[in-house]
């Protein structure tokens, strides 16, 4: 009996196979749906009385792809035998295409992944006119690539140039764009979707394109003057986006290139053979791991405490419309919550609307929000300077400069005028929120909500609890940050928390090296090399050192005698004196010409003079992460952060770390604790005690132990 | 070991190319047959003793596939004759000479030719593909850039500058020039001419005397937009991360023309020349082939040289001429650095620059060249050699009887 794909015959011989996955799921491929859908398919192809196939869903989108636990559990089977599934996925999909039978997909809703792989199969696609509805292939994005004719017919369809930039980007399109590209061959109401299915499948031919005689690739074969500037540019510009760190996309654009100079059946295999490669590959089991299922899980809230009824927002407070205040406040109208914008006069927080006002109208330009939609989104922004409007925040987030009394006197005035239910979440980057909660009178509401800057773009939420913060508070607080679309992590306190402590060791250990004479231009490299978003110093330019500098006067302030000197400090002091604050006074480690990109200030080689021989690439990459790793770990072991699934979620989200190794958890354990400890015990040695491995370090690396469980 | 000598070295002239050059018209196997016929012809050649024939030619597609054993025979060869096509980029005229070389030391034959052959209006570089560059897994391990993106990558990383490579491109013109004037090429060069008799070519048609620093300096650099477009600036710090900024240096006036033409070197035992009765020119002392890291791609010569030199028991300052081919002005210069060389004994009579780089013939052309200049020199000691793609070279080191 069928319980997720469903077959039906008409008295004229056209056959509906609907795809329902049981449950509240999406449809996906699993073994048991393709266990249907294969032997169904099959045996209407070879049933003398049908004439066509329409497949359907049952469910609002149409199939999002294969289960992607399935898919991991494949690292128990042997290469071969994955490799067999492979092909028997992909050779159904090829009896479609060359059974004699006109099929069409009838695309209700979203068809991602192995669904539009189907779809792709078919012979012809048409799709319902819904919005929300997309197409494409984003297997790229999590580490893999499509394996069941994908990197194929979608290059066969629309061209290799596009199918290129669509796959390795894993970007998925709304039906216009796919039709426009000949991804779909129509678009009709959703209400006559099935109809119009009915009547295509009576006319269509039963062959695909490339099946025909005299097939030409769109766009010119791969070996032609076209074709070769095509895979010339793909290949560069793959390097130039990923610095060659990630693989899925070249096996996909491997599989592109080889499959388009071969028959469909022979491109397959290639295809098969990197998508075999890429699932028993860790880096992307890491990958799919942090991306899909801990992101998913961050999202939907998993560390939020049970039993807490969810809260809603209607009002909330932001006290400071600067950088971090206003794009908070954007962050809330965005998702339909009023603010009340707060700073010290009316005219600065005035200015705070107008820049929300600039990043909207930024967006309706570039089509991603209707002007309606921006305007009342702008009209829910009040600003004042009156601490009496908030009496009716719901919330407050407080985003003042990072000065503790300036906190503390904004918390107190606050706290005067809000109802005593109010939670009270204080955005800071490096203050420990225990001590900005000793202002609170009610230090169980007073939570640390860590945003980044810019607050538009960056999808991550630190949640800080302090000593006293309630589970309620947490838990409305978590609901806070998904009401607004961001995605939480939640850590304990400490100074610096977990992102910007970690993120810190990067910023200053690439700062280091200029007084070991490591060529400026190898330390920001290396650092892009080794997956980083940005180099060391571009980013110690982009932060400022003058804040990096009054940072560091607080914490040593706050420490005394246990602060420890870095070698870094020296150098910051140096830029500072020479008035080189960064990128705000268009000088730091680089210039800033009006005219032109960034060029490192030819004074720092003055001033640390790079050694004839320099360091290896490799050993540079190895420090810049290692000492990530490092303050990762005793992050940890003082409980800043407990799972390794925040970590990860939070290095990736919050600053960028190597995607591809699935953060900066996951890169503990692929290098493996054994290996990392004895690495980190010579840079440490060479180096300086920073690397000296903690605690948890020397009690993982006998056995070889994971953060993760094995 | 035998020895093998240069009995004799032909070329044509280099048509420019593109469909207005004058060789476009000529057939490509006509081409390197034209080379072949002037050894057979001038020397009087029983060419039943040629027991083989070597000829590099890189893009070997369409009627150009046709250039070993077809061009033999439609240069009149006896029909016993034997050919090969082979390809070293940029190398294979060279390679070839040293193949032929090779046999005759390993007294395998007595007589044979190499040389080398390129058609680049008709087949233009690249158009039988380029794995390195297209295939993605290539591309991306080996980092591949295009040659003038290297080219200014070493110009960046070694700091020549616009000027020192404008000036040595001028320079390469005024030598062309003046060696054309005082007839320094005519033992080699034979013209082109038709089934009538009638001369389709008799020079090298590329040159641009009237350049100067100065008008070189008006010249946009040509890689710099497809390096930034396409993202080859970053790949290069792939491997170069010390770099902070590819700059962009080469332009058409700096870099060596594109141009059809062949060359033919015949080769011989000391048995060999006497069978044939001619006179040996030269002595081939040595050869190699070296390589190095294929994105920066053009900085091995001066290690095939040192490769050479070393197996002939020699070192740089033995070495009274140098022909180095001119596929970009920092190709030479770095190669002049490296070897510590002066421009007094370098490309004496110009280069590529001025008057061309039809890839596969140019290092029998740049052999034959320094053979002419020695002789007329009455010194005794030179070395060709080519860069080569994937960050290869070839070197051969010969010696005057």
């Amino acid at each position: 009996m069928a319980t997720h794909v469903l077959s039906e015959i008409t008295a004229d011989g056209i056959a509906t196979l609907t795809w329902n996955c049981p449950g509240n799921t999406p449809n996906v491929f699993n073994d048991t749906s393709l266990g249907e859908f294969i032997p169904a398919i099959r045996e209407l192809l070879g049933n003398p009385a049908v004439k066509g196939i329409i497949i359907a869903s049952a469910k609002p989108d149409f199939i999002v792809g294969a289960d992607l636990t399935m898919l991991l559990a494949a690292k128990n089977l042997t290469k071969a035998q994955f490799l067999e599934r492979v092909y028997r996925l992909q050779g159904i999909f090829r009896e479609m295409e060359t059974g004699g039978k006109p099929i069409v997909a009838a695309i209700n809703g979203t068809a991602v992944g192995g669904g539009f792989e189907l779809a792709m199969a078919c012979h012809a696609r048409v799709a319902a006119d819904d919005p929300v509805l997309r197409v494409g292939l984003p297997e790229c994005s999590l580490g893999l690539l499509p394996g069941a004719g994908g990197t194929q017919r979608m290059p066969r369809l629309i061209g290799a140039r596009e199918a290129i930039g669509l796959i390795t980007q894993g970007k998925t399109v709304p039906a216009t764009k796919a039709l426009e590209l000949g991804l779909i061959t129509e678009i009709v109401p959703q209400d006559q979707l099935l109809q119009r299915a009915n009547q295509l499948v009576r006319t269509i031919e039963p062959v695909q394109p490339w099946d025909k005689k005299g097939f030409r690739l769109p766009g010119g074969e791969v070996q032609s003057p076209s074709g070769a500037e095509t895979f010339v540019g793909a290949n560069a510009m793959m390097t130039r986006e990923t610095w060659g760190n990630y693989l899925a996309p070249r096996l996909a654009t491997y599989a592109i290139y080889h499959g388009l100079q071969l028959p469909i059946e022979a491109g397959c295999k290639v295809e098969a053979r990197g998508f075999v490669e890429l699932v028993f590959n860790p880096l992307t089991q890491n990958m799919v791991r942090t991306l899909f299922f801990s992101m998913s899980e961050a999202k939907r809230l998993k560390s939020r405490p049970k039993g807490i009824p969810t809260a809603e927002y209607r009002t909330i407070g932001v006290l400071g419309a600067g950088l971090m205040g206003h794009g908070i406040a954007h962050a809330a109208v965005t998702n339909g919550i009023a603010v009340t914008l707060l700073d010290v006069d009316l005219a600065a927080a005035t200015t705070g609307k107008e820049r929300i006002g600039a990043i909207l109208t930024d967006a309706v330009k570039k089509g991603r929000l209707t002007e309606t939609k921006a305007k009342a989104a702008l009209d829910r922004v009040t600003p004042t300077a009156s601490f009496d409007d908030l009496k009716d925040a719901e919330l407050i987030v407080e985003a003042v400069f990072e000065k503790r009394e300036l906190k503390y006197d904004i918390t107190q005035k606050t706290e005067a005028v809000i109802a005593p239910t109010v939670i009270f979440g204080s955005n800071t980057s490096t203050l420990p929120i225990s001590g900005l909660a000793e202002a609170s009178q009610r230090p169980d509401q007073f939570i640390g909500l860590h945003f980044f800057s810019p607050v538009e773009k960056m999808p991550l939420v630190e949640v800080i609890l302090g000593a006293k913060t309630s589970d309620e508070t947490l838990a409305k607080s978590l609901d806070f940050v998904k009401a607004i679309g961001k995605t939480p992590i939640v850590v304990r306190d400490g100074r610096g928390f977990f992102t910007s402590r970690v993120f810190g060791t990067y910023l200053v250990e690439g700062i280091a090296m200029l007084a070991e004479g490591v060529h400026p231009a190898l330390i920001d490299n290396a650092g892009c090399l080794a997956g980083m978003p940005m180099g060391s110093l571009t980013v110690a330019d982009m932060v400022n050192l003058d804040l990096s500098h009054k940072i560091r006067l607080q914490t040593k302030a706050d420490m005394g005698d246990r602060y420890q000197a870095h070698p870094a400090d020296a150098i910051i002091d140096f830029m500072v004196n020479q008035g080189r604050f960064g990128q705000k006074t268009k000088a730091g480690f680089f210039d800033y010409p009006a005219d032109g990109e960034k060029r490192l200030w030819p004074g720092l080689t003055k001033q640390y003079p790079p050694t004839a021989s320099q360091p290896a690439l490799d050993s540079v990459k190895r420090r810049l992460l290692h000492i990530q790793a490092v303050e990762t770990l005793r992050c940890m072991e003082e409980g800043i952060v407990t799972r390794p699934q925040d970590a990860d979620v939070g290095s990736i989200l919050g600053w960028g770390f190597c995607p591809f190794y699935g953060g900066v958890a996951s890169y503990i354990d692929y290098v493996g604790a054994k290996r990392l400890e004895s690495e980190c015990d010579e840079l440490a040695d060479q180096h300086g005690e920073r690397y000296r491995p903690p605690a948890l370090l020397r009690k993982l690396a006998p056995e070889g132990g994971t953060l993760y469980p094995a | 070991m035998a020895d093998a000598f240069i009995l004799d070295a032909a070329r044509t002239p280099r048509g420019r190319g593109k469909p207005d050059g004058s060789l476009h018209e000529v057939a490509p196997v006509e081409l390197a047959a034209t080379s072949l016929r002037a050894l057979k012809n001038r020397n009087n050649l029983n060419t039943s003793l040629v027991e083989d024939v070597a000829i590099g030619c890189v893009d070997a597609i369409k009627d150009e596939a046709g250039v070993g054993r077809w061009s033999v025979l439609a240069a009149g060869y006896d029909e016993r004759v034997p050919a090969v096509v082979l390809n070293r980029y940029c190398g294979s005229g060279l390679e070839a000479v040293n193949l032929i070389s090779a046999k005759i030391m390993a007294g395998q034959i007595d007589l044979g030719v190499g040389g080398g052959v390129e058609h680049m209006s008709r087949n233009p570089m690249g158009v039988s593909g380029f794995a390195p560059a297209t295939d993605p897994l290539l591309a991306a391990d080996f980092h591949f850039v295009p040659q003038g993106v290297s080219a200014d990558l070493i110009a960046t990383k070694y700091g020549f500058s616009r000027r020192q490579l404008d000036t040595f491109a001028a320079e390469s013109q005024r030598r062309a020039k003046a060696a054309w004037d005082a007839g320094y090429f005519s033992k080699s060069v034979v013209p082109v001419v038709d089934r009538n008799g009638l001369t389709i070519l008799d020079h090298d048609e590329h040159l641009r005397p009237e350049t100067t620093v100065e008008s070189l300096a008006k010249l946009e650099p040509s890689f710099a937009k497809v390096s930034k477009l396409a993202g080859f600036d970053r790949v290069v710090l792939q491997r170069y991360p010390e770099i902070e900024r590819l700059q962009y240096f080469h332009h058409a006036g700096n870099s060596s023309g594109i141009v059809d033409g062949s060359a033919m070197v015949l080769l011989g035992s000391k048995t060999g020349a006497e069978q044939a009765g001619l006179k040996p020119r030269a002595r081939i002392r040595s050869f190699a082939a070296g390589a190095e890291d294929p994105t920066i791609m053009l900085t091995a010569p001066a290690k095939g040289c040192r490769m050479a030199l070393k197996k002939a028991g020699m070192n740089v300052k033995d070495v009274d001429l140098w022909e180095i081919n001119e596929a970009f002005a920092v190709v030479a210069l770095f190669f002049m650095q490296e070897l510590g060389l002066t421009p007094e004994t370098v490309n004496v009579n110009g280069g590529a620059i001025a008057m061309g780089h039809p890839l596969g013939a140019t290092g029998a052309i740049i052999l034959g060249t320094l053979l002419d200049e020695l002789e007329r020199r009455n010194q005794a000691v030179g070395v060709a050699t080519l860069c080569v793609a994937g960050g290869m070279a070839v070197a051969t080191v010969i010696e005057r009887i």
